[in-house]
């Protein structure tokens, strides 16, 4: 097992690893994957109320494509010898977890503007990384995710920027999206460095290659001058250049606050997940209808056309 | 009662362009070929990202054993005179 010691090598699902670099892995990509369907519910909550017939087509786009990523990611995870129905079980028994922002609420339309914005991008300042994370269906799954995730950035950029250009209600309403989701979204890199002991074995391994502070001021020296373009505001008051590191200065993030939306205590953990657990209970019929449908054509011997 | 966890997994393959080879890009569950093929198409190709797909029962693919793979691929490895790059031609000659 290489990746220990040689950043270079990649690991592949058949190769032998450790157990903790297998129990690391699966218990990352499960969260990930987690996270990209849990993610579905704030934004699809929206989709029925878009603005206009162009916004619903984007917004069903991209709710469509974190269900994708979801996908791409529990079939990595599933490499690892960890079962579909074992993982989705971990997540509707809170044995998993998955992105704390995903527990905060959409009260109005800008909050999708700034979910694109600002969730999708800390989502690939976090993900560019592991496009070369040492385990290869993993960082595969991610240059997929990666490419489909800018889209997702600017269709949310695009909407706030028309709200802030539109009438001073319309401009008040992608600040107040701004104003809640901005500190939500620097805790989704996580604790502060010295609070998170697992780092140094990840990079060690090759799954992590920055530390959550470092990412953190990556997504916000890009956010500041996004946010002036925008012509909004970011609620921090201690947000100022700092000439001589040649980075923004920023205030701290409330991380009890992250640590009680981790242990389920959000605004909207109770429910995302019911929603998920009656989603998954509602569709059993579909899998047990398909799965009986593919028996009774099996018992047919079908034959089918050769490759081409 | 039949469980997600009973439909088999198949490994997808596309077809970015005519030209060019089916390549693996990742893996699906499906009850049957039918419903891998669309599900296949949904989760791989929503951006027209091929022009063709093949779908593979998992369990169809034979593959090397990694452990072996030094000596697995091992006959292969002291036969430069393979490659073009073994021989040395004279100065002056050219489309050799
Ligand atoms: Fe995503
Ligand atoms: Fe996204």
């Amino acid at each position: 097992m290489e990746p220990a010691t040689d950043r270079s090598a990649t690991v592949e699902p058949r190769d032998p690893m450790p157990d903790g670099y297998r129990r690391t892995l699966v218990r990352q990509i499960a969260q990930h994957a987690h996270s990209e369907i849990i993610g579905m519910q704030p934004e699809g909550e929206w989709i029925a109320r878009a603005p206009s017939l162009r916004r619903k087509a984007i917004l069903m786009a991209k709710v469509q494509d974190e269900a994708g990523h979801g996908l791409y990611l529990y079939a990595a995870a599933e490499t690892l010898g960890t079962p579909r129905e074992e993982l989705l079980d971990a997540l509707h028994t809170g044995r998993q977890k998955y992105s704390s922002i995903f527990n905060y609420p959409t009260l109005t339309w800008a909050d999708v503007g700034a979910i694109g914005w600002l969730v999708d991008g800390a989502a690939i300042v976090n993900q560019v990384p592991l496009c070369r994370c040492s385990y290869g269906p993993y960082a595969r799954a991610m240059v997929r995710i990666c490419k489909e995730e800018s889209f997702h950035q600017r269709q949310g950029f695009e909407i706030l920027h028309t709200l802030s250009h539109g009438t001073p209600a319309q401009k008040a309403m992608a600040q107040d999206a701004v104003d809640r989701f901005w500190w939500p979204s620097l805790m989704m890199f996580g604790p502060p460095d010295a609070d998170s002991p697992n780092t140094v074995q990840s990079m060690a391994w090759g799954i992590k290659r920055f530390t959550n502070d470092e990412l953190r001021q990556r997504f916000v020296d890009i956010a500041v001058p996004q946010a002036e373009a925008l012509g909004l505001t970011l609620p921090d008051p201690e947000l100022r250049w700092n000439e001589e590191r040649g980075h923004w200065d920023f205030g701290t993030p409330d991380f009890a606050e992250l640590a009680e939306v981790v242990a389920g205590r959000g605004p909207c953990n109770a429910q995302r997940l019911a929603h998920r657990v009656r989603a998954h209970e509602d569709g059993a019929w579909v899998r047990e209808a398909a799965a009986a449908y593919a028996a009774k054509r099996a018992a047919r011997t079908p034959t089918r056309e050769p490759a081409a | 009662m039949t469980t997600r966890a009973e439909w088999p997994l198949w490994e997808v393959f596309v077809r970015a362009r005519r030209g060019m080879a089916h390549v693996h890009v990742g893996s699906l569950h499906a009850p049957d070929a039918e419903m891998a093929l669309r599900n296949a198409r949904d989760v791989y190709t929503r951006r027209q990202e091929g022009v063709s797909l093949w779908v593979v029962p998992a369990t169809a693919v034979v593959a090397s054993t990694p452990d072996l793979q030094g000596a697995f691929f091992e006959p292969a490895a002291d036969k430069d005179y393979r490659h073009p790059t073994h021989y040395s031609v004279p100065e002056g000659v050219d489309h050799l």
